[in-house]
């Protein structure tokens, strides 16, 4: 339900908007409020692992090749690690609806 | 059996959450609430309260500490004044917000600038939209047996709300009064023992406080509203249940020789006793006062203050705090969107008296409802004016 949409009756809310789990912070879905989304140009990147370092957000993972991949479920968008690649390989693109 | 004693207020205030069997305490002390909690803190170092009392470095801190006690299922006190409250303002949205039913005194004192220790009902205003079930004491007894309520309120299953009970700073919580001290087991009979409804458990964890993402925070005030809305007959119940307990009986508003009255005074806390005195003198003369007592802030009890006003032809609402360039002081204000939301157009008059800790006398009273009676008769605007201030 709820999880995934936030899109509750505010009668179905537990008492205080308690959610009955923990660690429920890993389902927040902060990627949804990104106006700009960062773009990895593999040819320019040598794998050096800055934007993984840098990411507030935890998103960049190691891929098998060796590259890194943002999740976007969780990127807010804030640019730092293209700010921070040595090579200028992440470019900030416009998010469209 | 409990007794009659000779008693301090804000001793008798200790004393009474000490009975309730609290677990945790947590205060910063500032005036005119010190004595409150400085008691407390006596009882649990004597060992006359077996109770966590926490000493924390700020109100923000005191609010913290009882949040995080209540949610870990405690029962919680705290007390606080003026700045005080003001420093602790911000947890007080979120202990209402997540349901946990902490009581806390406070013993109303006016906002800095200038700075002032003195009584008025600034504190009280700047709770008013925390979320937080808000009754006024009148007098020392009320004190006592309003905070007795207060627990038995918050923790009802069908509320679980913070509630703040308030008490006018020094006026009353620095005055030796008779008290009747019930004892722990009438106590007992009143209020049965906390359980939470949810708590925080490493045994079976949850979120409290999680992140609301637009498409849920209005979801979560529409219930919390109707939380507090449905808190008013609760309230009631739990009045006329201590009613049977102790014979003292409270409402959400009360009246004092309204009969055949044309002009109502509207008060709340302890200025209602100097009222009562004026308005005694004013019926001795002939003139036809009575007085409305306001004894429930929030939730608003809008319905039955209509009730107990309509039919007069005027009504004196007086303010202990200023709402600067609105259309009255924050209670007037409720008062007059109650009569509108009903379709009745009473005169209403408005006056902010005893800011700061001014005295307001009984010549005050006659003054502002002979004020009132003459703009009524020469069709003068409604508005609202602040008592005594030297031009």
């Amino acid at each position: 339900m709820a999880k995934e949409t936030g899109i509750v009756r505010w009668k179905d809310l537990a008492l205080g908007c308690t959610l009955m789990e923990p660690g429920t912070a890993a389902e927040l879905k902060t990627g949804d409020w990104r106006s700009m989304r960062p773009v990895t140009n593999r040819e320019l990147c040598i794998k050096c692992g800055q934007c993984y370092i840098f990411c507030p957000d935890m998103v960049y993972s190691r891929t098998a090749e060796g590259y890194y991949e943002a999740n976007y479920y969780y990127c807010k968008g804030c640019g730092i690690c293209a700010r921070e690649c040595p090579k200028d390989a992440i470019q900030m693109v416009q998010e469209e609806k | 059996m409990g007794k009659r004693v000779g008693m301090e207020v804000s001793i008798a205030a200790a004393e009474v959450v000490g009975l309730c069997d609290v677990d945790v305490i947590a205060a910063y002390p500032i005036t005119p609430q010190t004595h409150i909690v400085e008691h407390l803190s006596e009882l649990v170092a004597d060992g006359h309260l077996d109770a966590e009392f926490v000493p924390v470095e700020s109100e923000h801190s005191a609010m913290s500490t009882c949040v995080g006690a209540a949610a870990a299922g405690a029962r919680t006190f705290t007390s606080t004044s003026s700045q005080g409250y003001a420093l602790m303002a911000e947890i007080c949205y979120i202990a209402s917000s997540l349901r946990l039913p902490i009581v806390m005194a406070v013993a109303n004192r006016a906002l800095s600038a200038p700075i002032s220790i003195w009584n008025d009902h600034a504190d009280m205003m700047m709770a008013r939209d925390t979320g937080w079930i808000q009754t006024v004491a009148e007098n020392g007894q009320e004190v006592v047996d309003l905070l007795l309520h207060a627990y038995r309120v918050a923790e009802d299953p069908r509320v679980l709300l913070p509630v703040m009970v308030n008490l006018d700073g020094f006026i009353l919580s620095h005055m030796i009064e008779p008290i009747y001290m019930p004892d722990k087991e009438e106590v007992q009979r009143y209020l049965p023992p906390y359980k939470p409804a949810l708590r925080l458990d490493p045994r079976n964890p949850m979120t409290f406080g999680p992140v609301g993402m637009p498409e849920v925070y209005t979801e979560a005030k529409k219930a919390q509203d109707e939380a507090m809305k449905g808190a008013l007959p609760v309230i009631v119940e739990a009045w006329k249940e201590f009613e049977k307990h102790f014979g003292r009986a409270y409402h959400p508003v009360e009246t004092y020789k309204t009969d055949g009255a044309e002009i109502l005074l509207l008060t709340m806390g302890s200025v209602s006793e100097t009222a009562m005195t004026a308005v005694d003198k004013m019926r001795a003369e002939g003139k036809k006062v009575g007085l409305v007592h306001l004894r429930l802030w929030r939730p608003f009890p809008a319905k039955e203050l209509v009730e107990a006003l309509q039919g007069a032809k005027a009504i004196v609402v007086v303010d202990r705090a200023m709402a600067f360039s609105t259309q009255s002081g924050p209670v007037c204000v409720e008062v007059k969107a109650a009569l509108f939301d009903h379709g009745i157009s009473t005169y209403v008059q408005n006056f902010v008296a005893g800011l700061g800790g001014r005295d307001v006398t009984v010549e005050d009273f006659e003054m502002m409802v002979a004020k009132t009676s003459d703009g009524l008769a020469k069709g003068l605007p409604m508005t609202y004016e602040i008592v005594n201030v030297r031009e």
